[in-house]
């Protein structure tokens, strides 16, 4: 931050005005204001979806969505922090379930509701294709959930905005879960590596990292050398 | 002929074999039909329900996915019922900017939808590459076969969206004609299954069904065709309790027309027999359709 003058804008914190320099994030610009969060707030980085938050921008009247760690304030902006979403999740186990019937239709049958608005993919800050994900969803397509919702960090906005009280995330997780279980083959490399694992093959190692001080731990992660490795190809 | 297809939920569920079957027919008469890269379920629950127009999203949107993701101004589907609903759905939005203006503002940062797509039902498609054409690719003549084409609602009703003549249609008589089989007409082609009243009100169903299977064996028929998975469920799966609360009730097979026409251009594998309820083998074993 520069030391004189710093741009100042006005932003409504759940309705009252305050004043807070240019350029911070929603969340910090609330903690400039005064709040302290406790929950609704995680990683600051984007990665742990912990900080949904709603806004509205000065002379629109569309209500927008965002992570309060990754979206700037801007002047005019009406704030209000999400603590929690408290979205429907079922419990099952997984070892359980049924691969070859679509039990996210059985859990979740409210994904059935979804008259294809869009809303949800509309509020999601990671930018998925959330409706189309729910879309295969109902055709019990685990792959497809799998690939369009790899990427959710599951901060519940699209729950929070659906009209059908579709629970997006937790069906995706589901469907991610069946899939990797029982769709998705075991990559033979990786059964090597436990094996060696389990046999002994880098206790020597990891004996010497843990005998190292925090000096010479930075040093040493600093000067490794990364493999290069080429697509699909398996390391020795 | 390259043409982009809807497949449709059912399609990639409990009626794989309906793609299937129309998908080789298609390739062996030079159709490509090609997957939209993205879709979403065509709105039927809703849509036809209802003016609310949240619910005319999902046909609109696919029609959208259509026009602008792939440039094409036509969109084939095999389902009767998702036909139906994005053909309503276009001429909804097409007989009425107003309401297209909406839909659209509502998507905002999707893209507009301006009208420019064709729904097509398949039967319009390959009635497009000819019955000569058809005739040619046929290796194994459906001959002493009697089907009984069943459109039901959907290909006909409301009028405006009717791919044929809406009280007489006979488009897929033609097809399966070229194809070697006997063609057997019965009053009920037009009537409605039951629909999704077999959730609601289960018996209806059940007496509509043996009302139309027992019409089509008096007629002399064999087998059932049509094009629509809701009323192949109702028609075909329903039959089991047909059975069990009418003693003497003969079962008949139910297909979907490009199922015989996959066998009649030499394509069995493709056929999907076996994934019937009522398995239509022994019957095509019998006329020498199939081997045993
Ligand atoms: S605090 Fe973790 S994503 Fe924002």
């Amino acid at each position: 931050m520069s030391e004189n003058k710093e741009k100042m804008i006005t932003v409504y914190i759940m309705g009252k005005a305050y004043e807070v320099p240019f350029g911070l994030t929603i969340m910090k610009a609330m903690e400039y204001a005064g709040y302290r969060f406790i929950r609704g707030s995680g990683c600051r980085a984007g990665f742990c979806g912990a900080c949904a938050t709603v806004y509205r921008n000065k002379g629109e009247y569309k209500f927008q969505t965002a992570l309060a760690c990754q979206a700037t304030a801007e002047d005019g902006m009406y704030l209000a922090q999400l603590p929690f979403v408290p979205a429907n999740r079922k419990e099952y186990d997984i070892a359980m379930i049924n691969p070859e019937k679509n039990v996210l239709s059985e859990y979740y049958p409210e994904i059935n509701r979804c008259v294809s608005c869009n809303t949800c993919t509309k509020s999601c800050p990671q930018e998925l294709d959330v409706m189309y994900y729910i879309q295969a969803a109902i055709r019990g397509d685990y792959g497809e959930v799998s690939k369009l919702s790899f990427d959710c960090i599951q901060c519940g906005l699209c729950a929070a905005r659906c009209p059908a009280e579709i629970t997006h995330y937790h069906v995706a997780q589901l469907a991610r879960r069946i899939y990797g279980k029982y769709h998705l083959q075991i990559p033979e490399h990786l059964l090597k590596r436990i094996e060696d694992i389990d046999a002994g093959k880098f206790d020597n190692e990891i004996g010497k990292l843990k005998k190292m001080g925090m000096k010479e731990l930075k040093e040493e992660y600093t000067s490794r050398t990364i493999e290069k490795i080429q697509r699909g190809e398996v390391t020795q | 002929m390259k043409i982009p297809y809807f497949p449709g939920c059912t399609l990639k569920a409990t009626a794989k074999s309906f793609e299937v079957s129309g998908i080789a027919v298609g390739k062996e008469l030079g159709i490509e039909f090609v997957e939209m890269p993205r879709w979403n379920c065509c709105g039927t629950v809703y849509s036809l329900a209802t003016d609310d127009l949240m619910h005319q999203l999902a046909p609109v949107r696919n029609l959208a996915v259509v026009e602008s993701d792939m440039e094409e101004n036509r969109v084939v589907s095999f389902c009767s019922m998702c036909y139906n609903t994005l053909r309503q759905a276009n001429n909804l939005v097409i007989n009425d900017p107003e309401k297209l203006k909406t839909i659209n503002e509502f998507m905002d940062t999707e893209k507009d939808y301006r009208g420019g797509v064709e729904p097509l039902h398949l039967l319009q498609v390959l009635g497009e590459v000819g019955t000569k054409e058809m005739e040619k690719r046929v290796k194994k003549p459906l001959t002493g076969l009697k089907l009984v084409p069943y459109y039901g609602c959907t290909l006909v009703r409301p009028e405006d969206v009717s791919i044929d003549d809406p009280r007489d249609p006979s488009i897929m008589e033609e097809i399966m004609k070229a194809m070697g089989a006997d063609i057997i007409d019965i009053e009920y082609k037009t009537e409605c299954c039951g629909s999704y009243q077999t959730i609601t009100n289960r018996d209806a169903v059940v007496e509509r069904t043996r009302k139309i299977i027992e019409s089509a064996r008096e007629a002399g028929g064999d087998v059932i065709i049509l094009s629509c998975p809701l009323c192949d469920f109702n028609l075909e799966d329903r039959q089991r309790e047909v059975r069990e609360k009418y003693h003497g009730f003969i079962e008949m097979p139910v297909l979907y027309f490009t199922q015989l026409m996959a066998l009649a251009m030499g394509l069995e594998d493709k056929a999907g027999f076996e994934g019937n309820q009522i398995d239509p083998r022994p019957l095509l074993e019998e006329r020498g359709l199939l081997e045993g």
